[in-house]
């Protein structure tokens, strides 16, 4: 995607996604499932957003359209004035590969390479990427660079992951319940370094969860239920993530 | 993509079993290929090589007596090059320690030492003396086969006199490089000789000083050899000319000429199917190996790699694996192709043996096999990829399941759960497991085509040599003889019962077409000698006609009510017209059959015969022996056992080998595939069968479930594989056939035996690996991963 505007929005901030009456339809045959229900909404450059909502309400199909990963049935997603739901699978990849950090609810390492290879993944493919060992240090593995995925507990795996997405400094940051399989004092690491991330690079980031709590440290809490946006809260006070405990 | 390759390496290790698997596959069909390419190559640069450093001459015909100076009038023929005469005659052999009959041919070598054609290569000792009547170089087949070297003697009756001889030297000749008796099948190098015999020691013994009775010549390149033939035949007509020929009818040319093309079709068939077979299972084994790593494929893309870097990757990991197979498989295959160019050198005479693997062979080895595995692998990756990464994260969706007919039925309750999950497994999934039966069923079918040959021989000689000739031994005339010389043998003790035959050399020829061979006159109601057709029935003479095989009438384009034009080749040398009044199909042999009485009839000879089948009693056989040879009238005999045996062991060697490796390679196939689809099976069910025991099935019942289904499989795929088998045996049957045989498709139940216990016992070992970490499942790691 060549083409990179900058859109002014008239409450005066950078937006990053516009998504206009999105909806998304899983055809099972005889049912229909309405993951998405037609959603508006918009991102704004360098916020920290929460997807909250319960089970089953369409957060990872949200994320994941915004991603690029999966195509919507109707509406919109335009990111930086691009069409992302016009957009052909070329620039889709490219997309992915320059714009978007991915960290998934499944950890989705590759079993076969270490936590240092992992991440190297993405950083040869990046255009201004971090060493791998910076970033595995920024989630608290800088020991554990030649591990292979086997050799780690669910939670170290999962800070892999984020090491991965974030290595390549993206413009954007997405993660389905990066914390669900960490305890708490993990869970504020990893948090922490979503945070900084976010602070330092202002790199835009979704971070979906169903631990209100976590909610705290966002610049807004989008509520979804029912494949419907049922209220967007914005916090006066953010707090930081070593103030959060659950 | 550093990190990319090393994943890999990684996968490629962490899968080294089935990559051993599909590599030995590739190694199989890629060694099958190589070995017969280059065997053939070689053999025919080999033999190009021998007829050129050697000169092979061109034309040939026999004559019964021209004076020398004829010579130089076939000089003159237009278009001939050079021409060399000789001395040639039939003889008897008598040789100490081996009682059983021998017949040689003596071939003259000029006075000026070795000859100017058809040259001999001395293998030990030296060229003759040509003027010692005592000397002689022997053939190496004959040489070694009585282990005889140089300054051994051994006799030989020439012309009527028994006369010792000694032998000075070994020698190689393209002229003999398969040395065969005429009319026999298979080359005998215990009972049929080569002898080389200064010209003058040679003339002098048949009263042909300054004259010759045969004659071998080159011609140039641009002349039509016909017209040549057609000259020297006008020639040489009042000399008693045999009519001439080119190499095409003569007789060892024409052997190697038959065998190199059954090579050149077995070169062409037996890889393509091996190739074939092997690509399909590597496309089956790539393609579902990627479909079990959909979900690192859809991270990947995640991540932002192109389907294209994707694709990229799965391609070098087949090629890495190909690559192996191919490595693998060239150097095994030059190694077998050595080997059996030295069984062939056991049977092709040539000094000395070039082997020759052409590049060419290397690259379409490499491009075959590299392209059906790439062309497999972009199909799966196409597949793979198609899908939204967000899609392919998600575990495959089950198949719908609807209930069968089967699970309406009563026997469905009694069968167990574990039970109902393999019937469903195999059910639910159609395509897959039609591909893995085909597979199998692959396997099993090259195992029938590898080894189906020996059942071919088999038959082809209970057939011809024990059904349809009954006789002991046969006796040749040194020249058609009455009847009553057949009673002179009836009074030599041991002989028993006593059928006179005729034979007589011929070209027939019908519309443009002419074919040199014999026709056989026998008594209709002879004891000994049965025609018989391919459905084992008695074909009956009739008084007047002439009776071919089919492959003959082929050959001539000739159907029953034409009328052949029929040359003889001997004596006045007559040229009839003769009814064809059937065909008859048989394995063996190109001969015209005739009732003897109408064959004397049409030849205006009275009632002369060629020779005598007769019966013997053992116990005096060598007594018999030894009468025939002292016999003036009588040029040779054979001894059936003998003929049969000699069939065996110079063909068997290279059926042994043959067979042998072909039913290596095919059941190293039939493993690779039986072990890739067990291991293919448990990747894809590993994680339900985890499941399975945490919720606390037994170690005995997952097992059950996997082992099961690769049972069912394995039993389903024989029959068909059988089908398929007998279908390729069809095709190669019909691909080899040529003048010399007919292959009969009749496969023995012990080859299908055969051919499901390899399918069956690679099915049990590589259950036995599977069932060995199956045992080991990793319980925990099922908990770690989602759902
Ligand atoms: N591939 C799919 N096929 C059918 N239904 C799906 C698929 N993916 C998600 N769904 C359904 O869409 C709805 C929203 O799912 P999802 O976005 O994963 O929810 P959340 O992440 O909020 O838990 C759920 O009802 C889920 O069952
Ligand atoms: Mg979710």
């Amino acid at each position: 995607m060549a083409e990179e505007k900058s859109v002014q929005s008239e409450n005066g901030k950078n937006t990053v996604f516009k998504v206009k009456s999105l909806t998304k339809v899983y055809d099972m045959g005889e049912v229909k499932v309405h993951a998405l229900r037609g959603v508006d909404l918009e991102l704004y450059s360098g916020e920290l957003v929460v997807l909250l909502g319960p089970s089953g309400s369409g957060k990872s199909t949200l994320l994941n359209i915004l991603g690029g990963l999966d195509t919507a049935t109707d509406g919109q997603v335009i990111y930086r004035g691009k069409d992302l739901t016009r957009a052909t699978e070329q620039e889709l990849t490219e997309y992915r590969r320059f714009h978007v950090g991915f960290v998934f609810q499944f950890y989705n390492l590759i079993p076969s390479l270490t936590a240092r290879e992992n991440v190297g993944v993405v950083t040869e493919i990046a255009k201004r990427p971090m060493k791998p060992e910076d970033a595995l240090s920024i989630v608290g593995l800088g020991d554990r660079l030649d591990h292979f995925p086997a050799q780690l507990s669910g939670g170290e795996q999962q800070r892999i992951a984020i090491a991965r997405a974030i290595a390549k400094n993206p413009e954007v940051l997405l993660c389905d319940e990066p914390t669900g399989a960490l305890d708490s004092a993990t869970g504020i690491v990893v948090l922490e370094a979503l945070e900084q991330v976010n602070r330092k690079l202002g790199t835009t980031t979704v971070i979906i969860t169903h631990n209100a709590d976590i909610a705290g440290m966002a610049d807004r809490v989008v509520h979804l239920s029912s494949g419907l946006i049922s209220e967007i809260i914005s916090n006066t006070v953010k707090k930081s993530p070593w103030e959060l405990h659950w | 993509m550093k990190e990319l390759d090393r994943k890999l390496f990684r996968d490629l290790w962490k899968m080294k079993g089935q990559v051993l698997a599909i590599a030995l596959v590739i190694v199989s069909g890629v060694s099958a290929f190589v070995m017969l390419i280059s065997t053939m190559n070689s053999l025919n640069l080999t033999r190009d090589r021998f007829y050129k450093d050697y000169r092979f001459a061109e034309v040939f015909a026999s004559l019964k007596r021209a004076p020398e100076n004829i010579k130089d009038r076939i000089s003159d023929i237009p278009g001939v090059d050079q021409v060399e005469t000789r001395v040639v005659a039939d003889v008897k052999l008598d040789i100490e320690d081996f009682p059983e009959p021998v017949t040689a041919r003596i071939v003259s070598v000029p006075d000026t030492g070795n000859p100017l054609l058809n040259r001999l290569y001395i293998r030990k000792g030296r060229i003759v003396d040509p003027f010692k009547d005592n000397e002689v170089v022997v053939s190496e087949g004959f040489a070694e086969a009585h282990g005889f070297s140089p300054g051994d003697t051994f006799a030989a009756v020439i012309n009527g006199k028994w006369k010792k001889l000694t032998i000075v030297g070994i020698a190689l000749s393209p002229e003999f490089i398969i040395q065969s008796r005429p009319g026999a099948l298979s080359p005998d190098y215990k009972r049929y000789a080569i002898l080389w015999m200064g010209r003058d020691a040679l003339g002098t013994a048949y009263d042909m000083k300054g004259a010759f009775n045969d004659i071998s010549l080159t011609i140039s390149p641009d002349v039509n050899a016909n017209d040549v033939l057609a000259q020297l035949d006008n020639l040489l007509e009042r000399y008693g000319g045999l009519g001439s020929y080119t190499r095409e009818n003569q007789i060892s040319h024409r052997f190697l000429t038959e065998e190199f093309r059954q090579l050149q079709r077995s070169s062409e068939i037996f890889p393509a199917i091996f190739i074939a077979v092997a690509a399909f299972l590597l496309n089956v084994v790539v393609s579902r190996t990627i479909s079990t790593q959909r979900e690192q494929i859809a991270a990947l893309k995640a991540f932002g790699y192109s389907n294209l870097d994707v694709g990229i990757h799965y391609i070098k990991m087949v090629i890495a694996v190909v690559l192996i197979g191919v490595a693998g498989g060239i150097a095994l295959g030059v190694w077998l192709g050595k080997g059996l160019g030295m069984i062939y050198m056991e049977f092709y005479r040539f000094p000395y043996f070039i082997y020759e693997l052409r590049p060419s062979v290397v690259i379409i080895v490499m491009f075959i096999t590299i392209a059906s595995a790439v062309a497999g692998t972009l199909y799966s990756v196409r597949k793979a990829v198609k899908l939204s990464p967000a899609e392919a994260m998600r575990p495959e969706p089950p198949a719908l399941y609807r209930k069968m007919f089967i699970e309406r039925t009563v026997l469905w309750r009694l069968l167990s759960h574990p039970t109902h999950i393999i019937i469903r497994n195999i059910t639910r999934r159609p395509a897959k497991s039609f591909l893995s039966v085909t597979g199998i069923a692959l396997a099993c079918a090259i195992m029938l085509a590898a080894t189906f040959s020996s059942d071919a021989v088999d038959i082809m000689v209970n057939v011809q040599f024990k059904l349809s000739q009954k006789e002991d031994m046969t006796a040749t005339f040194v020249e058609p003889t009455s009847r009553r010389a057949a009673n002179e043998l009836k009074g030599i003790r041991g002989i028993e019962h006593v059928e006179g035959f005729r034979s007589v050399p011929v070209r027939l020829s019908f519309m443009n077409r002419s074919y040199r061979t014999s026709i056989d006159g026998v008594n209709p109601d002879n004891k000994l000698r049965f025609l018989l057709d391919t459905n084992l029935e008695t074909v009956h003479l009739p008084p007047e006609g002439l009776v071919l095989t089919d492959y003959l009438g082929d050959i001539l384009g000739i159907r029953p009510g034409d009328i052949l034009t029929v040359e003889v080749l001997e004596g006045s040398r007559p040229v009839l017209h003769v009814p064809v009044v059937g065909l008859v199909k048989q394995y063996i042999g190109l001969s015209g059959y005739m009732d003897i009485a109408a064959l004397n009839r049409i030849m205006r000879e009275g009632d002369a015969i060629s020779g005598t089948y007769f019966t013997v009693d053992s116990l005096y056989q060598t007594e018999i022996y030894r009468k025939l040879v002292d016999m003036p009238g009588v040029s040779g005999a054979i001894v059936r056992k003998d003929e049969i045996k000699n069939f065996y062991e110079t063909q068997a060697e290279f059926f042994l080998f043959f067979t042998f490796v072909a039913s290596i390679l095919a059941g190293t196939i039939a493993f690779g595939v039986v072990y890739n689809t067990a291991r293919i099976a448990l990747a894809e069910r590993g994680h339900e069968l985890a499941s399975l025991r945490v919720l606390g099935y037994t170690r005995a019942e997952i097992s059950y479930i996997l082992l099961g289904e690769l049972g069912m499989l394995t039993i389903s795929a024989i029959p068909l594989g059988f089908l398929i088998g007998r279908g390729i045996c069809a095709y190669i049957a019909r691909a080899l056939g040529s003048d010399l045989f007919r292959i009969p498709v009749v496969l023995e139940p012990a080859t299908y035996s055969l051919a499901a216990a390899v399918v069956v016992a690679s099915a049990c070992l590589s259950g036995l690996i599977v069932r060995h970490r199956l045992d080991r499942l990793d319980l925990v790691a099922v908990l770690k991963i989602k759902e």
